[in-house]
């Protein structure tokens, strides 16, 4: 496989689907990922999160994230499935490889500018917890 | 951060005392409204990428009625403000930060 892209799969859940559901559908997409070929890197559910709107009559949905290698077929056919299935209300694609490469060379610019010892600034593009930041009374 | 420009400092300090008032400066009233040194939050803290999945991390750039906060009040500078721009707009469509609030 020529192309090897990264893709950010997120997915919203409807809040009434059954935690087997939702296990169901995760399997569904490891299913496709395996399939037509690409990796499954990462996957993560958040769980059940209020919403900054509502989609149609819910007011939260379970959020479930996927990291995968892979073409542009396996997400055409990812997206396919997920715009088919009801239980879902929503999702997003979002390729990846180039953004974090960008950011892991202004990373490595700034490190050869100042010297190794980057220290606390250094953190890793994809965790999504991010409980490090420090400004949350300003909104 | 937040630290005061030195002009408008000096300006603040200038106001409470006596002498102040009379010694007039033109940069320096107009600074005496309180202006803060503004510094891109991106660069201070080196973040390369702006994660749209970091609620935490955006919402202080989207104040109350859901609009992005322009970089003229942030002080985000330019590329940090763009890419900010992409992160808020791809969490609004996860609707992990809204488009509108009323």
């Amino acid at each position: 496989m020529s192309t090897s892209r990264q893709y950010e799969l997120v997915y919203i859940v409807s809040p009434d689907a059954s935690e087997q559901e939702v296990t169901d559908l995760h399997a569904q997409v490891e299913a496709i990922i395996a399939r037509i070929g690409g990796e499954l890197v990462k996957s993560e559910n958040w769980g059940r999160r209020k919403m900054a709107y509502e989609i149609g009559p819910h007011k939260e949905g379970i959020y479930v994230l996927e990291l995968i290698n892979g073409g542009g077929e396996l997400m055409k056919e990812l997206e396919r499935r997920l715009r088919v299935s009801e239980k879902i209300l929503r999702y997003l694609v979002v390729r990846v490889d180039e953004e974090l490469r960008a950011a892991e060379r202004t990373r490595s610019r700034r490190k050869v500018r100042t010297g190794p010892p980057a220290g606390d600034g250094d953190r890793g593009g994809m965790d999504s917890d991010g409980g490090d930041y420090r400004y949350e009374s300003e909104a | 951060m937040a630290d005061e420009r030195r002009g408008g400092g000096g300006a603040r300090g200038g106001r409470g005392g006596a002498k102040g008032a009379s010694a007039e400066k033109g940069p320096g009233q107009r600074r005496s409204l309180f202006r803060r040194r503004k510094v891109c939050k991106f660069c201070a803290e080196k973040i390369d990428y702006i994660d749209y999945k970091d609620v935490r991390m955006l919402m202080p750039f989207v104040p109350d009625r859901g609009k992005i906060l322009p970089r003229r009040i942030s002080g985000v500078c330019a590329p940090h403000q763009r890419a900010l721009q992409t992160a808020i707009k791809r969490a609004r469509q996860l609707a992990l930060v809204p488009y509108v609030v009323d």
